[in-house]
């Protein structure tokens, strides 16, 4: 079981065509994603990769029966881009782009509300999201972990890959890059809940980072909505004041956002905080050994 | 990127919203001739960017040119938590009838914009807003309805602004909405926002906050950018495209991914409480590709800090391949050789992930002048503090 992209999910790739799309749809049929179709309207009615390229998200749906899509196209165009696939009424539109505007982005997540949020946005800046053994859509490796009960949801990509390589024996059911943007589509607290409702997960591994305060707010909830045990961990502990370390929204401002504050926040709602990713790891097995 | 105040102001001026008469003085000389164009009573501001330079003596008034040459001659120089000052701005006094605070940002947990508002201005804002939060209206603005003139005025009359002041305010903050939007900020604030004497709003302060991101359509943003403050092993390494940040410690800190690198520090700093208190000496995301070029540039940076005792190479292998860092690295040693450069100081390397173990083994294989493979990244971690110990 997985939460939001399983073995019957049909993905397209909006920029299929250009450089990144072309390698990550390589990877992503390579790995058994059901890739069907990608979306490009100059290039419509051509074929790449072996797959139909349509002009618009709305062809490829009527085409194809697609329900995910995938959004490479650079920063300028990702808010149009992300547009056609609310007005396609997409399921799910996964956007990795990272450089975003944060007016684009701001922009675009207005228009998905205003149009009732049919479609689920995850990112941008983000890895995607993958469902060992079933499907994925984005660029994180599949081969490197199991398909198995545990759910992650995660800021940071590399992170997402460290935890997945530690716990790989134990497996994972989804693992979802929420991406480090200061704004951005699926939240933590979407992806927590989401898993305490998905039966084949049994536990869950969130990884945060500094700035703003998700990390918090996702706190709150687990006190509130969330009865699966929970694992974080907290990066960005060593981050000066001030500066953006690497991902956009990863700053910390005056006193807030810092990771110790989020880490404090999630220890007193009860969830084991690692101070390591590796000890992230040792706590998350210490949990499934425990069940 | 944040701005300096004259910056903003000069923005703001660009959009038609009033702002005092200003001159940026880098010297006590400029300062003086500022002083005695503007004439009668002026404020010798500095320029720094961080928020309380009002406590720390930054601001003052002064009677007359010599009295403006006298007070820039206290503020040049000065250090204000951290930020040392290196110009000021010379501005006519203004006649303060009524002092209000006003800033459209970024509100991240609700995914919108968010103007704040409020009567209670000229102190600092978030304090208000925890002892007197119904004297601060914090009102939401969606990016696709936007401010114009008459949402403006609903907003300022919800911060409480007076009949007096709603017209001009209402004015100002829809040209402000302009700035935010235009100019692709992702903050704009002006406190104080003041009603003058004369029944004017004047913008008599202004912060603005760009988005990074948006450099491909704002080119002129580049000439904001604050060269001189800028640490110069950052201004390095953002001509060779890499993402660095400077920080005070002894352990130089090369890896893959944003997340991954800042979770490096920290287990760095946190190995490196057994060994006298060793901390990372910066920030370095070399990304996904890992080229022997990007790796030879991102080595070459950091040990071109002098206080770098050890480096500790942290890669996890995902959509890179471990093999490419490994012959990344080997490659790197002779690019350095080629710059005549050499690597002097110790490196500990931890692959894992993707080819990891072709990866050590290239490495292995190479035996490269002090570099220590070590399988995971807590060890390594400790190993790189320990060198770092050694090395001091």
């Amino acid at each position: 079981m997985a939460i939001w992209l399983t073995e019957n999910s049909k993905i397209i790739v909006q920029g299929m065509t250009g450089s990144e799309g072309t390698k990550h749809t390589r990877r992503m049929l390579a790995s058994g994603a059901k890739i069907v179709g990608g979306v490009n309207a100059r290039k419509a009615g051509t074929v790449h990769e072996g797959l139909p390229v349509f002009g618009t998200v709305a062809e490829a749906m009527a085409a194809t029966g697609a329900d995910v899509s995938v959004v490479f196209v650079p920063p300028a165009f990702t808010k149009d881009a992300v547009k056609e696939a609310i007005d396609a009424e997409i399921p799910l539109c996964v956007v990795i782009t990272e450089g975003v505007p944060v007016h684009d982005t701001t922009t675009f997540w207005a228009y998905a509300t205003a149009k009732g949020n049919k479609t689920r946005i995850i990112g941008p800046n983000c890895p995607g999201i993958a469902s060992p053994g079933a499907s994925n859509a984005g660029i994180i490796p599949a081969d490197i972990t199991a398909s198995g009960r545990i759910g992650l949801v995660s800021k940071s990509g590399t992170l997402t890959y460290q935890l997945m390589y530690e716990l790989r024996d134990i497996g994972f059911s989804s693992c979802v890059g929420i991406g480090g943007d200061p704004v951005i589509g699926t939240t933590h607290i979407d992806a927590l809940q989401a898993f305490q409702d998905d039966p084949g997960t049994d536990a869950i591994v969130m990884i945060g980072e500094i700035g703003g305060d998700a990390e918090e707010r996702a706190a709150a909830y687990i006190e509130q909505h969330i009865t699966k045990p929970v694992v974080a961990y907290v990066a960005g502990f060593t981050a000066p004041e001030g500066k953006t370390m690497g991902h956009a929204g990863a700053i910390v401002s005056g006193s807030s956002g810092t990771a110790q504050a989020k880490k404090e926040a999630l220890e007193k709602v009860g969830v084991r905080v690692g101070k390591t990713p590796s000890e992230t790891a040792r706590l998350m097995r210490e949990v499934m050994q425990s069940r | 990127m944040d701005l300096f105040e004259h910056q903003a102001k000069e923005l703001f001026a660009e959009y038609g919203i009033p702002v005092p008469r200003g001159v940026v003085a880098h010297t006590v000389e400029q300062a003086r001739a500022a002083a005695e164009e503007l004439t009668g009573r002026v404020v010798v501001k500095a320029q720094v960017k961080t928020g309380g330079r009002g406590k720390a003596g930054g601001v003052k008034v002064a009677a007359d040119a010599a009295d403006a040459a006298g007070k820039a001659t206290e503020i040049l120089g000065m250090d204000i938590k951290g930020h040392t000052v290196h110009k000021v701005l010379v501005e006519e006094a203004s006649a303060i009838a009524e002092e209000y605070y006003f800033s459209f940002l970024l509100d991240r947990a609700n995914r919108t914009f968010l103007a704040i508002c409020s009567a209670a201005g000229g102190m600092d804002i978030e304090e208000v807003a925890a002892t007197t939060p119904d004297k601060v209206a914090k009102v939401p603005v969606s990016a696709i309805e936007g401010v114009d003139r008459a949402r403006a005025r609903e907003i300022a009359a919800a911060g409480g602004l007076p009949e007096a002041a709603l017209d001009g305010s209402a004015e100002l903050i829809e040209k402000l909405w302009a700035v935010f939007v235009d100019e692709d900020a992702s903050l704009v604030e002006v406190n104080p926002l003041i009603l003058t004497a004369d029944g004017r709003v004047v913008a008599l302060d202004g912060k603005v906050t760009l988005d990074d991101n948006a450099g491909f359509r704002q080119p002129e943003h580049e000439a904001y950018a604050d060269k001189a403050a800028e640490d110069p092993l950052e201004a390095k390494a953002k001509e060779k495209d890499l993402n660095y940040v400077k920080l005070d410690g002894s352990v130089g800190i090369i890896g893959n991914g944003a997340g991954l690198v800042m979770s490096t520090l920290d287990v760095v700093a946190y190995a490196g409480e057994e060994f006298g208190g060793q901390r990372p000496a910066n920030f370095l995301d070399i990304g996904g590709g890992a080229s022997a070029e990007v790796m030879a540039n991102g080595l070459e940076i950091v040990l071109s800090d002098p206080s770098v005792k050890s480096v500790f190479v942290n890669v996890f292998g995902g959509i890179t391949a471990c093999d490419a860092v490994a012959n990344g690295v080997v490659a790197a040693f002779q690019l350095l050789a080629e710059r005549g450069e050499s690597v002097t100081r110790p490196l500990v390397v931890r692959l894992d992930g993707n080819n990891a173990l072709l990866g050590r083994k290239i490495l292995a294989d190479a035996a490269l002048p002090g570099v220590e493979l070590v399988d995971t990244m807590d060890d390594a971690a400790k190993r790189a503090a320990e060198l770092a110990a050694a090395g001091v």
